[in-house]
């Protein structure tokens, strides 16, 4: 445990997920969902716990972000009501 | 209707954090999982089922309910998105061409072809890898099945949909994804056959070579290969419904 790494992290953290609120465009609304993923993969592998790391880096920086991706590029840019 | 929603959810949050009061205080010396659990799995995992990665022996092992169950919920949920979006391919309406975010080009680039082609053993060895070796090292039937689908995932995108349902088509996932829950289910019936409890693995020494600790550790294998088939499967035809808008003709 490195508290400095942990700490840069944790910040990032909190960013990635307010921004991935607040940004208007869904497309990168999704692609900023995918870095928290990672972020939060960083800090369970920092964490020791390799094998949900593991999990995170597969299920939600990869295939969510990719689902979601799939999602939006199905939608329209105006919604019709 | 927005206040019974309102309603709802602070009633089953208070519910929530009324049952929090419940666990023990965070990081009490005295909490059952201080005194003798974690102890015991930390120090027994090993001489009781030779696998020396606790996180898999907990999970396919200790708790093998608890992720037999797991995998049900993911299939279950995979046959709820199929019953929502699936369509019939006749009846779907052409979309729109001003109304996608971008038109996909319809021959795939050279480039990306070639890429995907050379990397797409390297992925489907690595997924076998990580189901394989899950005993030993990071990972087991869930991730393993994860890659696996995101290997067949980039077939759908780099070439097409089709080309990748051509070898995968949907009956065949639907059918490998029940297979994967009978033979982890199927383990826990064996189980009962010879006359111990569901999943109990130590009672089917009389199948694998060795003694019973080394049938819970071929068991687990055995069970891990079973999510693997269900995950990677359901998993792939969730992307394949979402992306295709159910029709699942044209992806991305």
């Amino acid at each position: 445990m490195i508290w400095q790494f942990d700490l840069l992290i944790l910040i990032l953290l909190v960013l990635t997920a307010i921004v991935s609120l607040k940004v208007r465009d869904l497309l990168s609304a999704a692609m900023i969902f995918g870095v928290y993923s990672f972020l939060m993969c960083l800090l369970w592998a920092e964490m020791g716990a390799v094998d949900v790391a593991f999990t995170e880096a597969a299920v939600g920086a990869g295939l969510s972000t990719v689902f979601m991706i799939a999602t939006i590029h199905r939608t329209t840019r105006r919604s019709r009501d | 209707m927005k206040y019974i929603g309102l309603l709802s959810v602070f009633v089953t949050g208070f519910l929530l954090m009324y049952a929090v009061l419940d666990f023990p205080a965070w990081g009490d010396p005295n909490s059952p999982a201080s005194t003798h659990l974690s102890d015991h799995y930390i120090t027994k995992t090993l001489e009781e089922t030779g696998v020396p990665n606790l996180v898999t022996a907990v999970l396919a092992d200790y708790r093998g309910f608890d992720t037999m169950l797991e995998t049900s919920v993911v299939f279950v949920a995979g046959i709820a998105i199929l019953g929502i979006l699936r369509k019939r391919s006749s009846t779907t309406v052409p979309i729109k061409k001003s109304g996608r975010l971008r038109t996909a080009s319809p021959e795939p680039d050279l480039i990306i072809r070639t890429t995907s082609r050379l990397l797409l053993p390297a992925i489907q060895l690595f997924a076998l890898y990580v189901i394989a070796h899950g005993h030993h090292s990071p990972g087991g039937g869930f991730q393993g099945g994860v890659i696996l689908a995101a290997s067949l995932i980039l077939v759908a995108l780099s070439f097409s949909l089709r080309s990748a349902m051509l070898k995968a088509g949907e009956r065949l996932m639907i059918i490998l994804g029940n297979v994967g829950i009978y033979i982890y289910a199927g383990v826990g019936v064996l189980c009962l056959l010879s006359f111990a409890n569901f999943l109990d693995y130590s009672a089917l020494d009389w199948l694998y070579p060795g003694d019973a600790v080394r049938a819970r550790y071929h068991s687990m294998l055995v069970v891990e290969i079973g999510v693997a088939f269900t995950v990677g499967s359901v998993l792939f035809l969730i992307y394949a419904a979402l992306s295709s808008k159910g029709a699942m003709r044209r992806g991305l």
